[in-house]
């Protein structure tokens, strides 16, 4: 059995930071692999150690300056990466869903996965939606928003789904299947010394749109980022002033005050 | 005239909030295309859902009378029929663990663009312009679209729920649902709470979020929780690293709260978590970063560090 996991590099933010026009000033801007995309990665990993998977591939579309955040995921135990980039991708202001659909969509046909693993989200721009679209494309079954997955795989994947408040949905997914995957199913590793050597060995292969037979008209997509500001902030907050012990006897005057405490 | 097509949410025989939310938006968005709004509503007991959904402003109701629960498959093929039957401009859904199972996939089967998580929307001329967050709520942006139609998917609590009566057509929408292409089945259903406190109940929640660090550092919270007779709870990612169990974490995925005091500590506030807690009625912060979303909705705030505050304050009551 070979699993996909989609890994993408996100931005992160300062606290504080300037907007230039409709992106954040790069000066401002750190990456990291994105958080759900960890849970991932790492569930793929521990189906291969459990014997459940042969193979586990990743797949990134980003520049070459992720190849950093790719190696990350080598090094946590995938075997292989695969990077989508080309002068297309980089002239696109913003990559919808569609777009990422229709990428992952040819890697899924070159590759052939029994299993696609995705963060339910990234946590820059929040999609949300790009694994459920892409097992509609591919046909596929799928499962949103999975946080628990029972590694005994035959044709049917035990999953729990998080639904709100507070409430497990369980739930059998027939393969092959897209399942988007929580944060808090497992415990991400991190890299080891061995891991990280190790992942400097393994395949990082790196296709353009052509080399996938995607159309650069598929990439365009329908969405259009128009403006970015930061939200108004509607604040009445009472910030008390002073050391952390005026400060704390401050509030402990206020919770004296509710009745909190005598 | 355009009409506007939105598809409510239930679970375990309870409408959801946010389909009354879905009938504001999808009113508001109707009145700017100048066309009807329709609801769907899709399984469970859909006769007493559409006699609920008949509120101010709703043109009509269509039932379809399958299964007991949501099941993706049955949700994707009925609302790309009814998308085929209907023609609506904009379908809308919840931006919901099973709106976000489905939505996208009536998308890709349509073929339309899909913007999710939008917390305010507005036709402009003919494009349709949907505020949604990025990084964390650290920014708001706002996307137009090149398309005619598209999908879009709602966050929970940004619109009023919708009121009064209407006077809805109800009618049952006959989907042909292919049984042989369902490909997952639910099982069952499980609270995450058993066997723990309730914090649901709690008057006095001290609750704790990333900024403690570490989980040794949690002693120090549990001190403070334990001289005021507070009740621990957490956000999301203590939860997630194994500290708490799932039972004590606070917001969207976890539980709602309405305590008389929040306390919260070491928590950014993401838009998850203020869901949870933001009907507290004292809101209290405790946080190193004066722009922390938390701070738009705290009562009172300390910014400072955590590791300082706290044990202060624990020593006010030992």
């Amino acid at each position: 059995m070979k699993v996909l996991v989609t890994v993408k590099e996100v931005a992160t933010v300062e606290d504080e930071f300037e907007i230039d026009g409709t992106a954040i000033d790069e000066r401002y801007l750190g990456a990291d692999l994105n958080e759900w995309d960890d849970y991932a990665i790492e569930e793929a990993v521990q189906l291969s150690e459990d014997g459940v998977v042969d193979e586990v591939v990743t797949v990134t579309i980003g520049p070459e300056d992720c190849e950093q955040t790719i190696r990350q995921a080598l090094a946590k135990g995938a075997d292989r990466a695969i990077r989508v980039w080309d002068d297309t991708l980089e002239g696109v202001d913003l990559l919808d869903v569609d777009a990422k659909t229709a990428i992952l969509e040819a890697v899924v046909e070159e590759e052939a996965p029994d299993l696609v693993l995705s963060g339910v989200q990234s946590g820059d721009d929040s999609w949300g939606a790009t694994g459920v679209s892409l097992a509609e494309s591919i046909d596929f079954q799928w499962a949103a928003v999975v946080n628990d997955l029972d590694h005994d795989l035959g044709d049917v994947a035990s999953v729990r789904r998080e639904l709100e408040g507070g409430v497990e949905e369980l739930t059998d997914v027939e393969l092959p299947a897209v399942l988007t995957i929580q944060t808090g199913i497992n415990e991400p590793r991190y890299a080891s010394l061995r891991g990280i050597r190790m992942a400097q060995r393994k395949e990082l292969a790196t296709k353009t749109l052509a080399d996938l037979g995607v159309d650069e008209s598929a990439v365009e997509g329908a969405v259009r980022l128009t403006d970015m500001y930061e939200p108004e902030s509607e604040t009445d907050v009472t910030v008390w002033e002073g050391g952390a012990e005026e400060t704390a006897g401050e509030l402990a005057e206020l919770l004296r005050d509710k009745g909190v405490v005598a | 005239m355009s009409d506007i097509l939105a598809i409510v949410d239930h679970r375990r025989g309870e409408l959801r909030e946010v389909s009354y939310e879905l009938v504001t938006a999808g009113r508001e968005l109707a009145d700017e295309t100048g066309g009807d709004l329709h609801l769907a509503v899709i399984s469970g007991t859909v006769e007493a859902f559409a006699e609920k959904l008949d509120r101010e402003g709703v043109d009509a109701v269509h039932t379809v009378d399958h299964g007991e629960e949501f099941n993706h498959d049955v949700y994707a093929q009925t609302v790309t029929q009814l998308y085929d039957e209907l023609a609506p401009e904009y379908v809308l859904a919840a931006n919901s663990v099973n709106g976000l199972d489905y939505a996208p996939a009536v998308a890709a089967e349509l073929d339309l663009p899909i913007v999710t998580d939008v917390v305010d929307l507005a036709v402009d001329g003919e494009s349709l312009v949907a505020t949604r967050e990025m990084y964390g709520g650290k920014v708001e942006t706002t996307t137009e679209l090149d398309a005619n139609s598209a999908i879009v998917t709602i966050r929970e609590g940004e619109w009023p729920a919708a009121e009064g009566t209407g006077d809805a057509a109800i009618e049952a929408f006959d989907a042909e649902i292919d049984e042989d292409a369902i490909g997952s089945t639910v099982t069952g259903f499980e609270e995450v709470a058993a066997g723990d406190v309730d914090i649901t109940e709690a008057d006095v929640l001290v609750s704790i979020g990333r900024g403690i660090e570490e989980e040794e550092n949690l002693d120090i919270v549990r001190d403070l929780a334990d001289a005021l007779g507070a009740t621990l709870s957490s956000s999301r990612p203590i939860v997630d690293a194994g500290w708490l169990p799932a039972s004590r974490q606070v917001g969207q995925s976890g539980k709602v709260v309405t305590p008389d005091v929040y306390i919260a500590i070491g928590i950014s506030g993401a838009v998850q978590h203020v869901a949870g807690m933001k009907g507290s009625d004292t809101i209290v912060a405790i946080n190193t970063d004066p722009n922390a979303p938390i701070m738009d909705i705290a009562d009172y705030a300390i910014v400072d560090d955590l590791f300082d505050v706290v044990p202060a304050l624990a020593e006010e009551f030992q």
